[in-house]
């Protein structure tokens, strides 16, 4: 006989949002009073599925999103509070390898490096070269 | 950001922002600040490939095959690229006197540069005969090569405490590296298996830095056994509270409830598994619905069962030294009922002869 399946439900939320809140808001205070980034490493935390959820809806989904697709897809999500980033990086097989919570004006990572824009910018003369 | 490393990378196709992505992603492990990961980024990149040798003794080769599932995403089989791995018996093409001439040749080109992994325990009775790789026993080997590396990294809780080989009654004296090796920084990569990412990010902490990372009192990397499984545990709110499973079918279990009562050791287990999980970040034995066995300390397998609470007492016949200490009409009470326990299993046992086994 099949035994019948065992569902699990979501584990219920804690108080761990709460706490993280009132982190996120002392470093956006950092952030505008110095200009400094921060992140908070969410993986290390100990959040229950219910707390995902409820630290989801509390930040909620503001006017700016970002895909890269660098070693895997990444999303730069700006929360309904300027200037603070939920940040999911995933490997090439599509796991979640880090998800931060990102306190910055744009994520570093988004912005190019000036090494990559000058070995670009010789390769678009050189294309121009040959063309002419 | 330049480098040797970053070079070769690059050369591979791997962006500047897949690398800093990367880096990020190692800087977290390792337990630095997220910042960190830029820093690290210049350094790793600059870093040059050290010479690694790999030396299986007393083992099962599930530390092997845990390291080999860090390269299923490419990067982290990048890491791999970042060390000339000259040594590895179950990885190498290369068998017999080839091999032995590829370990000499390693040694006398890299002679105190090259990095030591060793994992299995290491047989010290009849002399170390238990365990041989081309006539030479385990223990010769460790102390000709030992004198010549720059480190050593036990892998595995057998390299790391002499693990399952060590568990009682230890028929072949094993022991751990650190027990024969005193005079070379050892760093413990404990687990049965250990997670594949602690291992490439101590590779990567070793390229960067140069050095090894800092360690506990029992040699392990602090940033990944700093704290408890059951610090890091999603459970743990639950604990608190006194919500827990009784069984691993209640409602209890179902609402995702604390094993500690189903025999969980995560409270004076201390490992990563919590936070950095396992198979790609997937799960990790909680998350499953079952305890932590507490297979990174030391001596886990004679810990007493795994479904016991870590409030019960392992071994009764135990108890007599903790109940006199506290009082002394306690320690007569455990005394009468270790006595009335001996007695019970004396009465109960009967001497198994061949039949019996072929019932």
């Amino acid at each position: 006989m099949k035994p019948e399946p065992v569902w699990v439900e979501p584990a219920t939320p804690s108080v761990n949002v709460a706490a993280l809140m009132v982190e996120i808001t002392e470093r956006l205070r950092h952030l505008l009073a110095t200009g400094e980034d921060s992140a908070i490493d969410l993986g290390s935390l100990p959040l229950t599925p219910g707390d995902r959820d409820e630290l989801a809806e509390r930040l909620g989904a503001g006017e700016v999103s970002i895909r890269l697709v660098a070693e895997g897809e990444s999303a730069f999500v700006e929360t309904v509070f300027p200037g603070v980033w939920r940040v999911t990086h995933r490997n090439p097989a599509g796991k979640i390898s880090l998800e931060t919570i990102e306190i910055a004006y744009v994520p570093a990572l988004v912005g190019a490096h000036r090494e990559d824009v000058a070995a670009g910018l010789e390769q678009l003369e050189q294309d121009f070269s040959i063309r002419m | 950001m330049q480098g040797p490393l970053f070079d070769s990378f690059a050369g591979r196709g791997l962006s500047r922002r897949g690398f800093l992505k990367y880096c990020a992603t190692l800087a977290s492990l390792l337990a630095l600040p997220p910042s960190a990961g830029r820093a690290m980024a210049e350094a790793l990149a600059a870093a040059r490939r050290p010479s690694v040798i790999w030396l299986p003794f007393q083992e099962c080769t599930g530390c092997t095959e845990s390291i080999t599932r860090s390269h299923t995403p490419t990067i982290e089989g990048m890491i791999f690229d970042m060390v000339s791995l000259d040594y590895q018996e179950t990885l190498m093409a290369a068998a017999g006197h080839q091999a032995e001439q590829a370990l000499a040749k390693a040694v006398e080109d890299n002679k105190g540069k090259f990095l030591l992994i060793v994992d299995g325990s290491v047989a010290t009775g009849l002399e170390g005969a238990y365990s041989c790789i081309a006539g030479k026993t385990n223990l010769a080997l460790l102390k000709e090569l030992a004198p010549h590396a720059a480190a050593i990294v036990a892998m595995g809780s057998c390299a790391s405490y002499g693990g399952i080989p060590k568990a009682n009654p230890n028929p072949t004296g094993a022991v751990a590296v650190s027990d024969i090796v005193k005079d070379k920084p050892i760093v413990n990569i404990p687990g049965c298996p250990p997670i594949p990412v602690v291992m490439t990010a101590v590779l990567a902490h070793f390229l960067t830095f140069g050095r090894l990372p800092e360690l506990d009192r029992l040699g392990r990397p602090k940033a990944f056994y700093g704290e408890t499984i059951h610090d890091r545990c999603y459970r743990r709110p639950f604990y608190d509270q006194g919500k827990f499973a009784k069984t691993f079918d209640d409602e209890g279990a179902r609402n995702g409830w604390c094993l500690f009562e189903l025999g969980c050791k995560g409270p004076v287990t201390y490992n990563a598994c919590a936070h950095v999980k396992w198979n790609d970040h997937t799960s990790w034995p909680v998350e499953s619905g079952h305890g932590c066995l507490g297979c990174s300390e030391p001596d886990f397998w004679d810990a007493g069962s795994f479904y016991k609470a870590l409030s019960m007492p392992a071994n009764p016949l135990k108890t007599v030294v903790p109940a006199a200490a506290v009082g002394v009409a306690a320690g007569v009470a455990v005394t009468w009922y270790n006595r009335s326990h001996k007695a019970a299993a004396r009465k109960a046992h009967e001497t198994a002869g061949v039949a019996d086994l072929e019932k």
